[in-house]
C-alpha cells in the first residue's frame, strides 16, 4: 500500500505517496530530486547520507520515509541562503574540509547538529560529533579545523 | 513493498496492529539496517512507535526509574539522575554507535534485538530491571534476567511490546561499564564487562558482574560475583573475580576477534569494570562513558 507523508522540507512543506518500506534516503534522492544527500555504505556505518530531522542527525539510509511524516528534514540544499553559503560550508572551502567531496554533506550536517547543541566544542568533541561520518580521502585534519573555524565565526555572528 | 504501515499515537492502537502480525519499528537501528545488510528482510507490515508519548521518557518512581521503551540512547545518556546513580547505564548508553545512533536507537529495541554484544543489557541486568510487556489481551512484568534465551532471540511474544523498562534504586552503589573498542564511536564491544558494587567501609558487601560478548547473552557471573564480596575490591580481587569471569565466557571467534582473544581481554575488561565501579562507590569522579579512562590502569 501507498501512502501520504508531508515532509517540513528545507522549510518547504511537500507530500508525497510512498510505499511503507521505502527509506528517507531514496525519496529525498528519488521523487524529490536532492540529490546533495549521498548514499555511501547504505547501512549506516559511512554517514554521507546524513540529514537532520527535528534538529537531530540522522542516518536517511536506515530511516523509514514514513517515519519522517510531518517532521522538518534539513538536507545539505538547506543549509544555504540562497546563493550565500553557510559559515560552515565556507569553513570547510578555506580549510581544504573538502577533497573527493562525496562525505562532505553528510560532515556538513552532522557538524551542523553539533554546534546547534553545542556552540563552542574542543577538537576531542568535534570528532566525537563526527564519529558517525567516515571520510574516504581521510581529510580530518581538514574537516575538524574547518568546524572549529566556523564555531569562531558562529559566534562573532550571534 | 506493499506491505501495510500504521504509525499511531495511542499504545492500543499498537498493541492491536502488533495482534494482527504488524512488526514493531521505532528508531530502525537494527531492524532496518539489518534489512539494508541483507540479514533479513524488512517485515512487509511495520507498526512504527515512535509517536507514542507514552512510551517514551524516564520518570522517577518510589523505588527507581521507570524508562520508556522507545526513550533515547542519547536521553539515557544524558539524564542525570542516571549519571549519578546509576553510572554504568550512561556508560553504555553513551557508546552506541554515532550521534545519530544515539538519537534514534531506542532502550527497547536494543533489548529485543537480543544482541550478546549489546551494550546497554550488562548494566541493566546487574541493576535487576525489569521489563514490562503488554499485548491486547494484558501485561506482564518479567525480570531482564529471563528475557534473552540466545543470540537475536527472546521471551517476548509476536503478540508482545516492550513498553517499559523499570530499574530499582540500588543504595550507595558505584557501577561501571567498560567494553575493548578498537575505536571509540561507530564501535561495538570487542568484549565488555559491567561491576556493580556496594560497600562497606573499605569492604566489598555486594557485586554483581556481568559479561559482554562473552557468551550467546550477555550474562551475569556468580562465581566472579561472589569471589569479591569480603574483599578490598583492589587489583588482586579485581583479577580473581576477571579470572573467574573468564573462565565462564563462553565467546565466539568471528569477525572482530577469536575465541582465544576474548577470552583472554574478558580478564581485563572486568578488572577495569570493577575498578571503576570501586572508586565511583567511594565517591572518586570516573568520567562517563568510563572505557577510555580506564586504559592502562591495570
Amino acid at each position: 500500500m501507498r501512502y501520504p507523508a508531508t515532509l517540513q522540507l528545507n522549510g518547504t512543506s511537500l507530500t508525497v505517496e510512498l510505499d511503507a518500506g521505502r527509506t528517507l534516503l531514496s525519496v529525498l534522492r528519488g521523487e524529490l530530486g536532492l540529490t546533495g544527500t549521498k548514499e555511501g555504505c547504505d547501512d549506516s556505518e559511512c554517514g554521507a547520507c546524513m540529514v537532520l530531522i527535528d534538529g537531530q542527525p540522522v542516518n536517511s539510509c536506515s530511516f523509514l520515509a514514513l517515519q519522517a511524516d510531518g517532521r522538518a528534514v534539513t538536507t545539505v540544499e538547506g543549509l544555504a541562503s540562497g546563493s550565500e553559503l553557510h559559515p560552515l560550508q565556507r569553513a570547510f572551502l578555506e580549510h581544504g574540509g573538502v577533497q573527493c567531496g562525496f562525505c562532505t554533506p553528510g560532515m556538513l550536517i552532522s557538524a551542523t547538529a553539533l554546534l546547534t547543541a553545542n556552540p563552542d566544542p574542543t577538537e576531542d568533541e568535534i570528532r566525537a560529533g563526527l564519529s558517525g561520518n567516515l571520510c574516504r580521502c581521510t581529510g580530518y585534519v581538514g574537516i575538524v579545523a574547518a568546524v572549529r573555524s566556523a564555531a569562531t565565526e558562529l559566534a562573532k555572528v550571534e | 513493498m506493499g506491505g501495510r504501515f500504521s504509525a499511531p499515537t495511542a499504545l492500543a492502537d499498537a498493541l492491536t496492529a502488533t495482534a494482527a502480525g504488524y512488526r514493531p519499528v521505532a528508531g530502525g537501528t537494527d531492524l532496518v539496517v539489518g534489512a539494508r545488510q541483507g540479514k533479513w528482510s524488512l517485515p512487509d507490515d511495520l507498526v512504527a512507535l515512535d509517536r507514542i508519548a507514552e512510551l517514551r521518557g524516564i520518570e522517577a518512581t518510589a523505588d527507581g526509574l521507570r524508562i520508556g521503551a522507545t526513550t533515547s540512547h542519547a536521553d539515557l545518556a544524558a539524564y542525570p539522575a542516571i549519571r549519578e546513580r546509576w553510572t554504568a547505564i550512561a556508560d553504555a548508553a553513551s557508546i552506541v554507535g554515532s550521534p545519530a545512533t544515539r538519537h534514534v536507537g531506542t532502550l527497547g529495541g536494543n533489548l529485543a534485538n537480543a544482541s550478546p554484544a549489546a551494550e546497554t543489557s550488562g548494566p541493566l541486568l546487574c541493576f535487576d530491571a525489569q521489563l514490562e510487556l503488554r499485548s491486547t489481551s494484558g501485561r506482564r512484568r518479567i525480570a531482564l534476567a529471563d528475557l534473552f534465551t540466545g543470540p537475536g532471540r527472546t521471551n517476548v511474544a509476536s503478540n508482545e511490546l516492550i513498553v517499559a523498562v523499570e530499574v530499582p534504586q540500588l543504595e550507595g552503589s558505584g557501577s561501571c561499564y567498560v567494553r575493548l573498542e578498537f575505536r571509540r564511536q561507530m564501535e561495538i564491544a570487542v568484549v565488555g564487562a559491567t561491576a556493580v558494587v556496594r560497600l562497606d567501609g573499605d569492604v566489598v558487601r555486594d557485586a554483581r558482574i556481568a559479561i559482554t560478548a562473552l557468551a550467546p547473552t550477555v550474562r551475569r557471573v556468580a562465581a566472579a560475583e561472589s569471589s569479591l564480596v569480603g574483599t578490598d575490591g583492589g587489583p588482586a580481587a579485581a583479577a580473581e573475580a576477571g579470572r573467574l569471569a573468564a573462565e565462564a565466557a563462553t565467546p565466539i571467534s568471528d569477525v572482530r576477534a577469536s575465541l582465544d582473544y576474548r577470552t583472554a581481554m574478558a580478564a581485563v575488561v572486568v578488572r577495569r569494570a570493577i575498578t571503576g565501579a570501586i572508586r565511583r562507590a567511594r565517591g572518586e569522579t570516573v568520567p562517563i562513558p568510563a572505557s577510555a579512562s580506564l586504559f592502562g590502569t591495570d
